[in-house]
Order: C-alpha cells, then structure tokens, then sequence
C-alpha cells in the first residue's frame, strides 16, 4: 500500500478549493516567490503533500515549504511565512 | 463574488466507460458554470458522521445544472470504490466547485495545444476536447493518450472518430490492440515528438495522469525543447487511477 | 450540516473500548506525508541531543545499536482518526539516552532529517514512555514510516512520534514544532482529544 513516497504529491491545483473556502479570489493562479531559494511561479505549480494532518505546499526548486493550511472544525490555519509575496491577478478593468 | 461554499449534487445518470471507471452526471442546483479543465472537491458523509473529502476533474463542458465527472476505481480507495460501485442514481453527495484557475483552457484561445494524458488524465484533457468542439474553435489539438491496454480507453466511441484539427495517439504501457504498430511500453519522448506540435510550433501542453506519469511526461516535453513556462500539470496523486 | 451519502461507511472501522474518543481502528498502517521522504544511510546517521547550555551528545548508528534495547508494544493514535492495536517496536528507551545528560530543561524539540520539528514536555520522553526506534514488528522501519529511525511516543497523537528522527533540543521554553504552529494542540494528549489549539 505504500505508494513510492516521491510520488506522494499532488499539484498546488488541488488547492483551489481548500483556499477557495477562504478567499473570494483563486489564489492557485497567483504568482508567488519562494523565501527559501527566490523562484517565482503559480501557487498551481507548488508540490502539494497532504491532505492530512494539513496541507503542505513546497517550492519545485528547493523543496521547501511555501504555504501551510491545516482546517479544524470552526478555524482554519494559514501560514504563508515561505512565501515572500503572492501576485494576484485581479484583471486589468477592475478600478483601484 | 462569494467564497466557495458546498453545495448538495444528486445522481441523474451512470456511463460505464470502462469495467473499472465509470462517468456520473450530477445535477447541482445553482451549478455557475465552468472551464475545462477545473475540478471540484466531493465530501462524502458516512452514517455515523465520519466525513472525507477527494478532487475529481470536470469531464465536459457544463450543461445547466449538469455536470460530469469521470472515477477510475482505485482499489484500496475509500472514495473511488464508493463513487464508482456503491452510489446509486438519486443518491446525493456534497460537491464544491468549480476551481481551480490554472489548470484551465479557454475556449478563445487559438494557440496550438497538445494534451498529455496517462489513464484517468485524460479526464480534464477531454473537458477541453469537448470544450473545443462546443466552441467550434479551430485550435489546433493533439492528445497523446497513454493507457494500460484498450481495455482501460475512456470515452472509447468519443475519441475513435476524432474531431477535425484533433489528432489522438495512443500509447498502450501493457498490451496493444493487434495490428498495432508501436510495442507495449511507457510513453517515450519519440510519442510525445511524433507527428506534428513539435515546439517551434510553441503550443500549451497540459500533462494529466498520475504523478509519477506526470513527472515523466513533463520531464520528456522539456527534453524535447518545450518551455517549461507552457507546460501545465494537474497530478492525480500516486495512484489517482 | 452535512448530507449523508446514502451507503457510505469510509474505510473499515469498529470502535471497541480501548480507543481514545473520536478514533477508528485500522488494521493497515497509513502514511502521511508532508514533504520528500528522506533517505537516510545509516552510515551518515547520527543522532544527538543538546541541552539548554550547548552542550551535545552524539550517537552513530552503532552506537545507538549497542545500547540496551526494548520491545514495548504499543497503541498508536493518529490525530487523523485511525488507531492502530498493539504495534511492535524495537528501540532504546530515552531514558537510556538521556540518563548521562545533564539538563534542567522543561521542554524537548525534537527534530528530523528533512526539517520536521514537534515539540512536547521533557517529563513526556521520560520513564519508559518514549523511544529511539529502529525496528517495527520484527523488520527495519521502512523510511515511507520514518526509518532508519524515529521516535515513539505512543501516549500522544501520532504526529509526536517523529518519523526520521535526527535529535533533540532541551529547552527552557515550550518552542512550538511544524504541527503546532499550524493549529495542532501543543500537547496532544487522544484521551482528551486534543487535537487543535484550544481542544
Ligand atoms: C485536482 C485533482 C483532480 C482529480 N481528478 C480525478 C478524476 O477526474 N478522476 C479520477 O479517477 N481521479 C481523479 N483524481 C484523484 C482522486 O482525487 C483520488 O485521489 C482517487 O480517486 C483515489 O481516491 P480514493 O479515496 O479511492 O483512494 P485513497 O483512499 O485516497 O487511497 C489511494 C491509495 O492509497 C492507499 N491508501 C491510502 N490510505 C490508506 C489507508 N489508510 N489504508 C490502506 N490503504 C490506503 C489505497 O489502498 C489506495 O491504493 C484527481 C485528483 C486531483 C488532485
Ligand atoms: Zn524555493
């Protein structure tokens, strides 16, 4: 049953719903840079472990961990401490 | 916009596609539509309060309140076992979506496209197939296919006569149909370089499948000279059918 | 509220009364994975502990196999809700390997090779309720379940008993480990069902 672990990942994708419970934008589309080794890309494109005990999304690059989520019964826990910025597309006719 | 909240999906209609994997269409109240190539997140609910959650891709284009999903059953699986052997039409289950922004083709889109799928990958790749054909676009289109055997081929009838501007190839891992050219074997960078959508012609490729296919396919196409910036991946997991 | 899915049951489960609240028992011993499995070579192994003031003991892969083991078997609870009866271990009781430390520590980080971290009580690794262990049910810990070696701390969630185990920091200050800093229960007692922060 145990599936060779390096296998054991899924695509930052996956995470579209779990943030979507959270934010009214998809944050998966949103480019973000790493505070371990500076590669920018798409929440998307981050290696996604989990789902239990939490969500665990590392950089492709360096493996390090970029984003957190862990959801309990009325909270949910976001730690986004290994990501340096999120670039959020928010569409070029939106007003600001 | 509201942030994403789950809604109840009731079964409408059941399509074999495979002895092992099976398409449910879904009636969700509300449903806003979608792209192809995003998914939705299933919660199922046991008697006893127990609760567990999966993703699964959205198989076509939507149709109103009708949506489609397509479940290879995993053996060992909790969820796939249930979804594609127990559940019944009239039976409900919880389904939030769509999401997913990135894994996504929109149907404007003109630049030429090759797909990459390995079993039950081919699933959001056939949404944007299907997509394709509803918006009548001229995209140029190739889905390499990697399957078991002939056996294991979704949506077999679909992709025999493929649409204008689509090209299918197929790549069976075990066993081929007779008559076949290419011997059973993994999926090689000569499949993925074979006719036509080489990458001077720079087309989006989008690589669907279990993770370890995943990892190797997108290992091939960037060996091949694709730019790993048009590449986009949606892993199943280490099984993931 | 959520919907029943009519004939859903989820994975085998049975309760039976030697299971904290809230718990499923399981027969298979899953894995969870929050990063790259570390391969560890027992050659490069090393284990160490170092105390509030700096100081720091080693043990090589040898040494940790020459000292006086135990057999204890024990149940695990995974904050995950499966429980699973009667596991088999082989390891050195911590006892053992901190009986020449000298610390006034209250509290322990353990650490592991790949970056995990969890963090609990010194008295918690102390009087036969934790270990160094390297064998499970008669064979080597395969590393998908954190060998060459991890810890085990049945009497805590699960997440306690740190796969890949590499050392422990003695501390003055509780300092919260990756769970624990993400919504998990610093302590993480089953029986009290502390699984979040403020459980
Ligand atoms: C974005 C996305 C889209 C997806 N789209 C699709 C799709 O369109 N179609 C599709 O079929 N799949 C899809 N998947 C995969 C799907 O989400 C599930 O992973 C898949 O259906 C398997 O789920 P399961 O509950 O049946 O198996 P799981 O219970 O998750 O188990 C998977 C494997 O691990 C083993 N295992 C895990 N835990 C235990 C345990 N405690 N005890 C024993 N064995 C265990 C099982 O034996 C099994 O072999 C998608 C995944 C993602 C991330
Ligand atoms: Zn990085």
């Amino acid at each position: 049953m145990t599936a060779p672990a390096q296998d054991g990942y899924q695509d930052g994708n996956a995470l579209a719903g779990p943030l979507g419970e959270l934010f009214a934008v998809d944050l998966t589309v949103a480019e973000c840079r790493c505070a371990g080794c500076g590669l920018a890309g798409p929440v998307a494109s981050l290696r996604l472990y989990g789902p239990a005990p939490g969500l665990v999304a590392r950089c492709p690059g360096c493996e390090e961990v970029v984003l957190r989520l862990v959801r309990g019964p009325g909270s949910a826990w976001l730690d986004l401490r290994g990501a340096v910025t999120l670039r959020i597309p928010l569409g070029s006719e939106d007003a600001f | 916009m509201r942030r994403l909240a789950w809604r109840v999906a009731e079964l409408t209609a059941i399509r074999e596609e495979t002895p092992t994997a099976r398409t449910l269409v879904l009636r969700v109240p509300g449903w806003p539509g979608h792209l192809a190539g995003q998914h939705v997140d299933v919660r199922l609910t046991a008697e006893d309060g127990y609760s567990t959650q999966r993703s699964y891709s959205l198989a076509g284009p939507s149709d109103g309140e009708h949506v489609e999903l397509t479940v290879q059953r995993v053996p060992g699986g909790e969820v796939s076992p249930y979804l594609t052997e127990v559940m019944e039409v009239g039976d409900q289950v919880e389904l939030r979506g769509p999401v997913g922004g990135w894994f996504v083709w929109e149907p404007a889109a003109k630049t030429p496209v090759l797909l990459v799928a390995g079993g039950a990958g081919v699933v959001p790749l056939m949404a944007m197939i299907r997509a394709r054909r509803t918006a009548g676009s001229r995209a140029p289109f190739r889905l390499v296919y990697s399957l078991r055997d002939p056996g294991q081929a979704y949506y077999a009838d679909e992709l025999r006569h493929p649409d204008p501007g689509l090209d299918v190839t197929r790549v069976y891992t075990r066993t081929a149909p007779d008559g076949f050219a290419r011997r059973p074997g993994r999926l090689t960078a000569a499949d993925l370089a074979g006719s036509g959508r080489p990458p001077e012609y720079e087309p989006d490729c989008y690589v669907c499948g279990p993770t370890g296919f995943v990892e190797k396919a997108a290992e091939l196409l960037v060996s091949l000279g694709h730019e790993p910036g048009r590449i986009r991946t949606e892993r199943f997991g280490p099984t993931g059918g | 509220m959520a919907i029943i899915s009519r004939g859903f049951r989820g994975r085998a489960r049975e309760g039976g009364g030697k299971l904290p609240p809230g718990q499923y028992l399981t027969d298979d011993f899953p894995v969870l994975s929050a990063g790259p499995t570390p391969r560890v070579d027992t050659d490069r192994w090393e284990f160490t502990v170092e105390t509030e003031s700096g100081q720091a003991h080693r043990w090589s892969w040898a040494e940790l196999l020459a000292l006086p083991y135990e057999t204890p078997t024990v149940d695990i609870h995974c904050v995950t809700k499966w429980s699973k009866l009667g596991t088999t271990w082989r390891g050195v009781s911590l006892d053992v390997l901190l009986e020449d430390v000298e610390s006034a520590a209250d509290y322990a980080l353990v650490h592991s090779y790949g970056g995990y971290t969890t963090n609990l009580p010194l008295e918690d690794l102390l009087d036969g309720k934790a270990w160094i262990a390297y064998r499970y049910e008669g064979e080597e810990i395969t590393p998908a379940h954190g060998g060459p070696a991890r810890l085990l701390v049945p009497h805590l969630y699960f997440w306690k008993s740190a796969k890949w185990v590499r050392g422990i920091r003695l501390l003055d200050e509780d300092w919260p480990g990756f769970w624990e800093t993400a919504g998990y229960h610093d302590y993480g007692d089953p029986w009290r069902e502390q699984r979040y922060q403020d459980d």
